[in-house]
Protein backbone atom coordinates (compact mmCIF):
# COMPACT_ATOMS: atom_id res chain seq x y z
CA UNK A 1 0.00 0.00 0.00
CA UNK A 2 1.75 3.18 -1.21
CA UNK A 3 0.01 6.32 -0.21
CA UNK A 4 0.75 8.85 -2.85
CA UNK A 5 3.09 11.91 -1.45
CA UNK A 6 0.65 14.46 -1.59
CA UNK A 7 -1.81 12.82 -0.03
CA UNK A 8 0.59 12.32 2.87
CA UNK A 9 1.51 16.32 3.06
CA UNK A 10 -2.12 17.28 3.04
CA UNK A 11 -3.20 14.83 5.83
CA UNK A 12 0.19 15.90 7.99
CA UNK A 13 -1.17 19.55 7.61
CA UNK A 14 -4.42 18.53 8.73
CA UNK A 15 -3.20 16.24 12.18
CA UNK A 16 -0.96 19.63 12.74
CA UNK A 17 -3.82 22.12 12.40
CA UNK A 18 -6.09 20.13 14.40
CA UNK A 19 -3.66 19.64 17.11
CA UNK A 20 -3.07 23.68 17.17
CA UNK A 21 -6.70 23.69 17.62
CA UNK A 22 -6.88 21.37 20.92
CA UNK A 23 -8.03 18.44 18.47
CA UNK A 24 -6.97 15.27 16.95
CA UNK A 25 -8.05 13.57 13.97
CA UNK A 26 -8.69 10.71 15.70
CA UNK A 27 -11.42 12.78 18.18
CA UNK A 28 -9.02 12.22 20.70
CA UNK A 29 -8.36 14.62 23.38
CA UNK A 30 -4.66 15.95 23.83
CA UNK A 31 -4.02 14.02 26.96
CA UNK A 32 -6.17 10.83 25.84
CA UNK A 33 -4.39 7.31 25.20
CA UNK A 34 -6.23 5.17 22.86
CA UNK A 35 -8.12 2.12 23.67
CA UNK A 36 -6.00 -0.42 25.34
CA UNK A 37 -6.57 -4.15 25.17
CA UNK A 38 -4.53 -6.63 26.83
CA UNK A 39 -4.12 -10.31 26.50
CA UNK A 40 -1.88 -12.69 28.72
CA UNK A 41 -0.52 -15.85 28.72
CA UNK A 42 -0.80 -16.13 24.62
CA UNK A 43 2.30 -17.94 24.56
CA UNK A 44 2.32 -21.29 26.78
CA UNK A 45 5.87 -22.50 25.68
CA UNK A 46 7.44 -18.71 27.19
CA UNK A 47 6.99 -18.89 31.13
CA UNK A 48 5.67 -15.36 30.43
CA UNK A 49 3.93 -13.43 27.57
CA UNK A 50 1.58 -10.48 26.97
CA UNK A 51 -0.09 -9.00 24.04
CA UNK A 52 -1.32 -5.54 23.99
CA UNK A 53 -3.00 -4.04 21.18
CA UNK A 54 -2.93 0.14 21.65
CA UNK A 55 -5.47 1.37 18.72
CA UNK A 56 -3.80 -0.67 15.85
CA UNK A 57 -0.22 -0.61 17.06
CA UNK A 58 0.12 -4.26 18.53
CA UNK A 59 3.09 -5.87 20.51
CA UNK A 60 3.52 -9.27 21.63
CA UNK A 61 6.34 -10.17 24.31
CA UNK A 62 7.34 -13.10 25.70
CA UNK A 63 9.72 -13.58 28.72
CA UNK A 64 11.89 -16.40 28.83
CA UNK A 65 14.16 -17.57 31.70
CA UNK A 66 17.39 -19.43 31.44
CA UNK A 67 20.63 -20.16 34.09
CA UNK A 68 23.83 -17.88 33.21
CA UNK A 69 26.33 -16.26 34.66
CA UNK A 70 25.78 -12.97 36.84
CA UNK A 71 27.47 -9.02 35.91
CA UNK A 72 30.88 -9.51 38.31
CA UNK A 73 30.09 -6.47 39.81
CA UNK A 74 26.47 -7.80 40.87
CA UNK A 75 27.02 -11.52 42.07
CA UNK A 76 23.61 -11.87 43.82
CA UNK A 77 21.38 -10.44 41.13
CA UNK A 78 19.68 -12.29 38.00
CA UNK A 79 19.80 -10.28 35.25
CA UNK A 80 17.81 -8.94 32.56
CA UNK A 81 18.13 -8.53 29.13
CA UNK A 82 15.75 -7.06 26.79
CA UNK A 83 15.66 -7.28 23.12
CA UNK A 84 13.40 -5.43 20.69
CA UNK A 85 12.56 -6.74 17.58
CA UNK A 86 10.80 -4.29 14.38
CA UNK A 87 10.05 -7.63 12.49
CA UNK A 88 8.64 -6.91 8.92
CA UNK A 89 5.53 -7.92 9.07
CA UNK A 90 4.49 -5.32 11.11
CA UNK A 91 5.33 -2.42 8.67
CA UNK A 92 6.22 -1.73 5.14
CA UNK A 93 9.21 0.56 6.66
CA UNK A 94 10.17 -2.24 8.77
CA UNK A 95 13.30 -4.59 7.21
CA UNK A 96 14.43 -8.43 8.07
CA UNK A 97 18.21 -8.13 9.54
CA UNK A 98 20.08 -7.12 12.46
CA UNK A 99 18.22 -5.00 14.73
CA UNK A 100 18.73 -1.20 14.07
CA UNK A 101 18.84 2.26 15.82
CA UNK A 102 15.17 2.32 16.21
CA UNK A 103 14.57 -1.06 17.68
CA UNK A 104 18.04 -0.81 19.68
CA UNK A 105 16.51 2.42 21.26
CA UNK A 106 13.61 0.82 21.63
CA UNK A 107 14.43 -2.02 23.46
CA UNK A 108 17.00 0.21 25.47
CA UNK A 109 14.06 2.27 26.50
CA UNK A 110 11.89 -0.55 27.86
CA UNK A 111 15.28 -2.04 29.37
CA UNK A 112 15.93 1.29 31.55
CA UNK A 113 12.00 1.27 33.04
CA UNK A 114 12.59 -2.04 33.97
CA UNK A 115 15.70 -1.87 35.51
CA UNK A 116 15.81 1.49 37.21
CA UNK A 117 12.59 0.67 38.67
CA UNK A 118 13.92 -2.48 39.71
CA UNK A 119 10.64 -4.12 38.86
CA UNK A 120 12.06 -7.93 38.72
CA UNK A 121 13.68 -8.33 42.41
CA UNK A 122 16.69 -10.01 41.01
CA UNK A 123 17.88 -10.46 43.85
CA UNK A 124 16.05 -13.60 44.18
CA UNK A 125 16.76 -14.55 41.21
CA UNK A 126 20.48 -15.79 42.60
CA UNK A 127 21.26 -19.81 42.02
CA UNK A 128 24.77 -19.80 43.55
CA UNK A 129 26.38 -15.98 44.71
CA UNK A 130 28.60 -15.23 41.54
CA UNK A 131 28.64 -18.52 39.54
CA UNK A 132 25.18 -18.69 38.71
CA UNK A 133 22.08 -16.87 38.54
CA UNK A 134 18.72 -16.92 36.94
CA UNK A 135 18.51 -14.73 33.23
CA UNK A 136 15.29 -13.08 32.19
CA UNK A 137 15.16 -12.19 28.64
CA UNK A 138 11.98 -9.91 27.75
CA UNK A 139 11.83 -10.15 23.87
CA UNK A 140 9.76 -7.39 22.54
CA UNK A 141 7.82 -8.49 19.01
CA UNK A 142 6.37 -5.74 17.11
CA UNK A 143 3.34 -6.95 15.32
CA UNK A 144 1.76 -4.00 14.24
CA UNK A 145 3.28 -0.37 13.96
CA UNK A 146 0.67 2.03 14.21
CA UNK A 147 2.73 4.45 16.32
CA UNK A 148 3.88 5.04 19.79
CA UNK A 149 5.83 1.16 20.00
CA UNK A 150 7.24 2.43 23.03
CA UNK A 151 4.44 2.57 25.43
CA UNK A 152 2.46 -0.41 24.00
CA UNK A 153 5.81 -2.09 24.67
CA UNK A 154 6.52 -0.86 28.10
CA UNK A 155 3.10 -1.91 28.77
CA UNK A 156 3.50 -5.25 27.10
CA UNK A 157 6.45 -6.33 28.85
CA UNK A 158 5.48 -5.58 32.29
CA UNK A 159 2.13 -7.35 31.73
CA UNK A 160 4.04 -10.61 30.64
CA UNK A 161 6.10 -10.06 33.58
CA UNK A 162 2.93 -10.14 36.08
CA UNK A 163 2.53 -13.33 34.17
CA UNK A 164 5.79 -14.83 34.43
CA UNK A 165 5.69 -18.18 35.98
CA UNK A 166 9.01 -20.24 36.82
CA UNK A 167 9.61 -23.95 38.20
CA UNK A 168 9.23 -24.47 41.75
CA UNK A 169 13.37 -25.44 42.43
CA UNK A 170 15.91 -26.10 45.29
CA UNK A 171 19.36 -25.86 45.10
CA UNK A 172 21.75 -28.55 45.90
CA UNK A 173 25.37 -28.45 45.70
CA UNK A 174 25.32 -25.40 43.28
CA UNK A 175 22.76 -27.42 41.03
CA UNK A 176 18.90 -26.68 40.57
CA UNK A 177 16.56 -29.72 41.07
CA UNK A 178 13.06 -28.98 39.67
CA UNK A 179 10.39 -29.60 41.85
CA UNK A 180 6.81 -29.82 41.26
CA UNK A 181 4.23 -26.40 40.39
CA UNK A 182 4.66 -22.91 39.52
CA UNK A 183 5.54 -19.43 41.20
CA UNK A 184 5.05 -15.98 39.67
CA UNK A 185 8.38 -14.51 39.27
CA UNK A 186 9.07 -11.83 41.97
CA UNK A 187 7.84 -8.52 41.00
CA UNK A 188 8.59 -5.36 42.82
CA UNK A 189 7.64 -2.52 41.16
CA UNK A 190 5.25 -1.25 38.00
CA UNK A 191 7.19 1.38 35.62
CA UNK A 192 5.28 2.55 32.97
CA UNK A 193 6.17 4.48 30.06
CA UNK A 194 3.97 7.83 29.08
CA UNK A 195 5.14 9.26 25.78
CA UNK A 196 4.55 12.87 24.21
CA UNK A 197 5.05 14.11 20.46
CA UNK A 198 5.48 17.83 20.20
CA UNK A 199 3.28 18.85 16.88
CA UNK A 200 2.67 22.59 16.62
CA UNK A 201 4.17 23.47 20.38
CA UNK A 202 1.58 21.49 21.83
CA UNK A 203 2.22 18.20 23.71
CA UNK A 204 0.01 15.32 22.74
CA UNK A 205 0.08 12.07 24.41
CA UNK A 206 0.20 8.63 22.67
CA UNK A 207 0.69 10.13 19.11
CA UNK A 208 -0.17 7.23 16.38
CA UNK A 209 1.72 6.64 13.41
CA UNK A 210 0.63 9.76 11.60
CA UNK A 211 1.06 11.95 14.40
CA UNK A 212 4.34 10.73 14.66
CA UNK A 213 5.07 11.63 11.18
CA UNK A 214 4.23 15.38 11.55
CA UNK A 215 6.18 15.45 15.12
CA UNK A 216 9.17 17.74 15.99
CA UNK A 217 10.24 15.57 18.92
CA UNK A 218 8.68 12.90 21.60
CA UNK A 219 9.23 12.23 24.93
CA UNK A 220 8.95 9.28 27.27
CA UNK A 221 8.68 9.54 30.62
CA UNK A 222 8.73 6.16 32.94
CA UNK A 223 7.22 6.60 36.27
CA UNK A 224 7.23 3.85 38.54
CA UNK A 225 4.63 3.32 41.12
CA UNK A 226 5.32 5.76 43.74
CA UNK A 227 5.08 8.28 40.76
CA UNK A 228 9.22 8.64 41.20
CA UNK A 229 10.69 9.04 37.26
CA UNK A 230 12.25 6.38 36.63
CA UNK A 231 13.72 6.87 33.03
CA UNK A 232 13.54 9.87 30.18
CA UNK A 233 14.33 9.90 26.81
CA UNK A 234 13.84 12.43 23.94
CA UNK A 235 13.63 11.47 19.99
CA UNK A 236 13.33 13.23 17.17
CA UNK A 237 14.96 16.28 15.16
CA UNK A 238 12.90 18.77 17.40
CA UNK A 239 13.15 20.24 20.75
CA UNK A 240 11.47 20.97 24.21
CA UNK A 241 11.04 23.96 26.19
CA UNK A 242 12.34 23.38 29.73
CA UNK A 243 8.69 24.56 30.81
CA UNK A 244 6.84 21.87 28.43
CA UNK A 245 9.60 19.48 29.85
CA UNK A 246 8.25 20.29 33.11
CA UNK A 247 4.45 20.22 31.95
CA UNK A 248 5.34 17.02 30.31
CA UNK A 249 6.15 15.16 33.52
CA UNK A 250 3.32 16.48 35.67
CA UNK A 251 1.39 14.98 33.09
CA UNK A 252 2.45 11.33 32.90
CA UNK A 253 2.37 11.52 36.43
CA UNK A 254 -1.46 11.03 35.86
CA UNK A 255 -1.24 9.06 33.14
CA UNK A 256 1.50 6.57 34.35
CA UNK A 257 -1.15 6.07 37.60
CA UNK A 258 -4.33 5.70 34.89
CA UNK A 259 -2.38 3.17 32.72
CA UNK A 260 -1.41 1.30 36.16
CA UNK A 261 -4.30 0.41 36.97
CA UNK A 262 -5.34 -1.40 33.78
CA UNK A 263 -2.32 -2.94 33.78
CA UNK A 264 -1.93 -4.11 37.02
CA UNK A 265 -5.66 -5.86 37.75
CA UNK A 266 -5.79 -7.23 34.30
CA UNK B 1 27.51 -11.34 26.92
CA UNK B 2 24.45 -9.71 26.52
CA UNK B 3 24.54 -6.01 25.82
CA UNK B 4 24.20 -4.92 29.65
CA UNK B 5 27.36 -6.66 30.40
CA UNK B 6 29.29 -4.48 28.21
CA UNK B 7 27.84 -1.36 29.74
CA UNK B 8 28.00 -2.97 33.19
CA UNK B 9 31.85 -3.59 32.33
CA UNK B 10 32.15 0.27 31.14
CA UNK B 11 31.06 1.40 34.02
CA UNK B 12 32.53 -0.51 36.80
CA UNK B 13 36.56 -0.69 35.94
CA UNK B 14 37.78 2.59 36.74
CA UNK B 15 39.56 3.15 39.94
CA UNK B 16 39.16 -0.65 41.04
CA UNK B 17 36.71 -0.38 43.94
CA UNK B 18 34.43 2.81 44.77
CA UNK B 19 35.06 4.47 47.85
CA UNK B 20 32.82 4.49 51.09
CA UNK B 21 31.73 7.75 50.34
CA UNK B 22 31.64 10.33 47.54
CA UNK B 23 30.30 13.38 49.25
CA UNK B 24 31.39 14.74 52.32
CA UNK B 25 29.97 16.29 55.13
CA UNK B 26 30.54 19.95 54.20
CA UNK B 27 29.33 18.75 50.08
CA UNK B 28 32.47 18.98 49.25
CA UNK B 29 32.71 16.03 46.23
CA UNK B 30 35.86 13.12 45.85
CA UNK B 31 37.70 15.46 43.51
CA UNK B 32 36.82 18.16 45.57
CA UNK B 33 34.56 19.93 43.24
CA UNK B 34 30.90 21.05 44.81
CA UNK B 35 27.89 19.96 44.31
CA UNK B 36 26.94 22.48 41.57
CA UNK B 37 30.51 22.66 39.87
CA UNK B 38 31.40 21.27 36.69
CA UNK B 39 34.82 19.54 36.22
CA UNK B 40 37.65 22.04 34.54
CA UNK B 41 37.47 21.77 30.93
CA UNK B 42 39.46 22.42 28.01
CA UNK B 43 37.74 22.86 24.77
CA UNK B 44 39.91 23.09 21.33
CA UNK B 45 39.03 24.07 17.93
CA UNK B 46 40.21 22.94 14.62
CA UNK B 47 43.19 20.68 15.33
CA UNK B 48 42.45 18.20 12.88
CA UNK B 49 44.18 18.63 9.41
CA UNK B 50 41.89 16.63 7.31
CA UNK B 51 38.31 17.27 8.26
CA UNK B 52 36.19 20.43 7.38
CA UNK B 53 35.73 20.85 10.35
CA UNK B 54 37.18 19.45 14.26
CA UNK B 55 36.96 20.07 17.95
CA UNK B 56 38.36 18.44 21.38
CA UNK B 57 37.62 18.44 24.60
CA UNK B 58 39.02 17.32 27.73
CA UNK B 59 36.59 17.64 30.65
CA UNK B 60 38.14 16.11 33.90
CA UNK B 61 39.54 12.58 32.31
CA UNK B 62 37.16 12.43 29.55
CA UNK B 63 39.44 12.95 26.07
CA UNK B 64 37.10 13.52 23.30
CA UNK B 65 37.59 14.33 19.48
CA UNK B 66 35.03 15.26 17.06
CA UNK B 67 35.16 15.66 13.33
CA UNK B 68 32.86 16.94 10.74
CA UNK B 69 32.81 16.46 6.80
CA UNK B 70 30.31 18.07 4.67
CA UNK B 71 28.07 18.76 3.15
CA UNK B 72 29.03 16.20 0.57
CA UNK B 73 27.72 14.19 -2.01
CA UNK B 74 25.74 11.32 -0.45
CA UNK B 75 26.60 7.68 -1.07
CA UNK B 76 24.24 5.58 -1.59
CA UNK B 77 22.15 8.35 -3.36
CA UNK B 78 18.89 6.81 -2.63
CA UNK B 79 19.04 7.50 1.06
CA UNK B 80 19.74 11.66 0.02
CA UNK B 81 16.99 13.86 1.41
CA UNK B 82 14.64 15.75 -0.89
CA UNK B 83 14.30 19.11 1.26
CA UNK B 84 17.33 18.49 3.29
CA UNK B 85 20.59 17.36 4.30
CA UNK B 86 21.16 14.18 6.04
CA UNK B 87 22.59 14.09 9.18
CA UNK B 88 25.11 10.96 9.99
CA UNK B 89 26.36 10.55 13.62
CA UNK B 90 28.64 8.00 14.76
CA UNK B 91 30.15 8.07 18.21
CA UNK B 92 32.53 5.64 19.07
CA UNK B 93 34.74 4.58 22.32
CA UNK B 94 38.40 3.72 21.74
CA UNK B 95 39.32 0.25 22.74
CA UNK B 96 41.65 1.96 24.91
CA UNK B 97 39.33 4.89 26.70
CA UNK B 98 38.21 2.27 29.67
CA UNK B 99 39.43 -0.01 31.62
CA UNK B 100 38.93 -2.85 30.48
CA UNK B 101 39.71 -3.45 26.70
CA UNK B 102 36.42 -2.76 24.57
CA UNK B 103 35.76 -4.33 21.13
CA UNK B 104 35.83 -1.52 18.39
CA UNK B 105 32.74 -3.03 17.28
CA UNK B 106 29.92 -0.69 18.12
CA UNK B 107 27.84 -1.74 21.31
CA UNK B 108 24.27 -1.35 21.45
CA UNK B 109 24.95 1.45 23.67
CA UNK B 110 27.13 3.32 21.35
CA UNK B 111 23.90 2.96 18.18
CA UNK B 112 21.42 3.88 20.85
CA UNK B 113 23.60 7.54 21.79
CA UNK B 114 24.63 8.12 17.89
CA UNK B 115 20.88 8.19 17.60
CA UNK B 116 20.23 10.58 20.67
CA UNK B 117 23.08 12.85 19.85
CA UNK B 118 22.73 13.00 16.01
CA UNK B 119 18.65 14.48 17.40
CA UNK B 120 20.43 16.43 19.90
CA UNK B 121 22.76 18.75 17.13
CA UNK B 122 19.97 18.53 14.54
CA UNK B 123 17.92 21.21 15.78
CA UNK B 124 20.37 24.06 15.64
CA UNK B 125 21.55 23.22 11.72
CA UNK B 126 19.84 25.08 9.11
CA UNK B 127 19.96 21.52 7.22
CA UNK B 128 17.62 22.53 4.85
CA UNK B 129 20.60 24.86 3.58
CA UNK B 130 21.60 21.29 1.59
CA UNK B 131 18.98 19.04 0.12
CA UNK B 132 20.44 16.09 -1.08
CA UNK B 133 23.60 16.27 0.70
CA UNK B 134 25.23 14.88 3.29
CA UNK B 135 26.90 15.76 6.91
CA UNK B 136 28.55 13.38 8.53
CA UNK B 137 29.60 13.97 12.71
CA UNK B 138 32.16 11.81 13.62
CA UNK B 139 32.96 11.46 17.66
CA UNK B 140 35.65 9.22 19.17
CA UNK B 141 35.89 8.82 22.98
CA UNK B 142 39.77 8.36 23.32
CA UNK B 143 39.06 8.68 27.11
CA UNK B 144 35.82 8.12 29.47
CA UNK B 145 35.17 9.55 32.87
CA UNK B 146 31.29 9.79 32.57
CA UNK B 147 29.11 12.47 30.87
CA UNK B 148 30.93 11.37 27.68
CA UNK B 149 27.38 11.67 25.82
CA UNK B 150 27.33 15.11 26.78
CA UNK B 151 31.05 16.33 26.28
CA UNK B 152 31.24 14.38 22.66
CA UNK B 153 27.51 17.18 22.02
CA UNK B 154 29.79 20.08 22.82
CA UNK B 155 32.45 19.01 21.22
CA UNK B 156 30.51 18.00 17.72
CA UNK B 157 28.60 21.36 18.70
CA UNK B 158 32.14 23.11 17.99
CA UNK B 159 33.13 20.54 15.42
CA UNK B 160 29.99 21.58 12.56
CA UNK B 161 30.72 25.21 13.83
CA UNK B 162 34.69 25.01 12.17
CA UNK B 163 33.25 23.14 9.52
CA UNK B 164 31.30 26.70 8.73
CA UNK B 165 28.27 24.69 9.15
CA UNK B 166 24.82 27.64 9.00
CA UNK B 167 23.66 27.07 12.76
CA UNK B 168 20.68 28.40 14.67
CA UNK B 169 23.26 28.06 17.67
CA UNK B 170 25.66 25.78 19.34
CA UNK B 171 24.31 23.34 21.47
CA UNK B 172 25.85 22.31 24.84
CA UNK B 173 25.83 19.65 27.19
CA UNK B 174 25.72 18.51 30.91
CA UNK B 175 24.41 15.83 33.00
CA UNK B 176 22.95 15.99 36.25
CA UNK B 177 22.59 13.28 38.93
CA UNK B 178 21.91 12.25 42.40
CA UNK B 179 24.68 11.12 44.50
CA UNK B 180 24.16 10.01 48.24
CA UNK B 181 20.64 11.59 48.47
CA UNK B 182 22.70 15.47 47.00
CA UNK B 183 21.83 16.63 43.64
CA UNK B 184 25.01 17.03 41.67
CA UNK B 185 26.11 18.62 38.35
CA UNK B 186 28.76 16.77 35.55
CA UNK B 187 28.80 12.88 36.99
CA UNK B 188 32.14 11.23 36.65
CA UNK B 189 32.10 7.44 35.91
CA UNK B 190 32.62 6.64 39.71
CA UNK B 191 29.54 8.89 40.97
CA UNK B 192 27.21 7.66 37.76
CA UNK B 193 28.04 4.39 38.94
CA UNK B 194 27.40 4.64 42.33
CA UNK B 195 24.64 7.15 42.24
CA UNK B 196 20.94 7.30 42.31
CA UNK B 197 20.43 8.63 39.00
CA UNK B 198 22.09 10.51 36.08
CA UNK B 199 20.35 12.69 33.56
CA UNK B 200 22.06 13.84 30.48
CA UNK B 201 20.47 16.83 28.81
CA UNK B 202 21.72 19.26 26.23
CA UNK B 203 20.59 22.93 25.01
CA UNK B 204 20.67 25.82 23.11
CA UNK B 205 20.59 28.26 25.19
CA UNK B 206 19.46 31.81 23.17
CA UNK B 207 16.46 29.31 22.15
CA UNK B 208 15.72 27.86 25.16
CA UNK B 209 15.54 24.40 23.26
CA UNK B 210 16.52 21.18 25.20
CA UNK B 211 17.62 18.60 22.57
CA UNK B 212 18.55 15.66 24.36
CA UNK B 213 16.96 14.59 27.62
CA UNK B 214 17.67 11.12 29.08
CA UNK B 215 17.42 10.19 32.81
CA UNK B 216 17.91 6.68 34.16
CA UNK B 217 17.78 6.15 37.72
CA UNK B 218 15.06 6.93 40.02
CA UNK B 219 14.01 10.70 41.11
CA UNK B 220 11.00 12.61 42.43
CA UNK B 221 9.00 14.78 40.10
CA UNK B 222 10.59 17.78 42.61
CA UNK B 223 13.83 16.30 42.38
CA UNK B 224 14.04 15.63 38.56
CA UNK B 225 12.34 19.60 38.19
CA UNK B 226 15.97 20.81 40.37
CA UNK B 227 17.63 18.05 38.27
CA UNK B 228 16.85 20.03 34.99
CA UNK B 229 16.95 23.83 36.42
CA UNK B 230 20.66 22.01 37.32
CA UNK B 231 21.58 20.63 34.25
CA UNK B 232 20.53 23.72 31.88
CA UNK B 233 22.72 25.70 34.38
CA UNK B 234 25.98 23.84 33.42
CA UNK B 235 25.08 24.29 29.60
CA UNK B 236 25.08 27.78 30.13
CA UNK B 237 28.54 27.31 31.36
CA UNK B 238 29.60 24.92 28.90
CA UNK B 239 28.53 27.29 25.98
CA UNK B 240 30.56 30.01 27.72
CA UNK B 241 33.90 27.85 27.15
CA UNK B 242 32.59 26.69 23.34
CA UNK B 243 32.46 30.27 22.35
CA UNK B 244 36.03 30.82 24.16
CA UNK B 245 37.38 28.48 22.08
CA UNK B 246 35.64 29.86 18.96
CA UNK B 247 37.33 32.99 19.76
CA UNK B 248 40.53 31.69 20.37
CA UNK B 249 40.67 30.24 17.08
CA UNK B 250 38.75 32.39 14.99
CA UNK B 251 38.97 35.91 16.83
CA UNK B 252 42.64 35.98 18.31
CA UNK B 253 44.03 35.06 14.75
CA UNK B 254 42.13 38.21 13.19
CA UNK B 255 43.23 40.60 15.60
CA UNK B 256 46.83 39.71 15.21
CA UNK B 257 46.68 39.68 11.19
CA UNK B 258 45.93 43.34 11.16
Amino acid sequence: MTIPAMVVRVKQKRIAELVSHGKRLDERRLDEYRKIQLETGVIERAEGSARIRLGKTEVMVGIKIETGEPFPDTPNEGVLTVNAELVPLASPTFEAGPPDENSIELARIVDRGIRESKAIATEKLCITPGKKVFVVFVDVYVLNHDGNLIDASAMAALAALLNTKMFNYEVKDGEIQVKPGYTQIPIANYPIAVTFAKINDKLVVDPWLEEEQVMDARLTITMDKDSKVCAVQKGGYGYFSKEQILEVAKIAKEKSEELRKILVKS
Amino acid sequence: MSKKSSEKLEKSEKTGKTPEKLINKNDVRLDGRKLNELRPAKLEVGILANADGSAYIEQGKNKILAAVYGPKELHPKHLALPDRALLHCRYHMAPFSVQERKSPAPSRREIELSKVIREALEPSIFAEYYPRTSIDIFIEVLQADGGTRCAGITVASLALADAGIPMRDLVSACAAGKVEDHLVLDLTDTEDKAGEADMPLAFMPNFNAITLLQMDGKLTSDEFEQAVNMAVEGCKQMYTLQKEALKAKYLVKEATEE
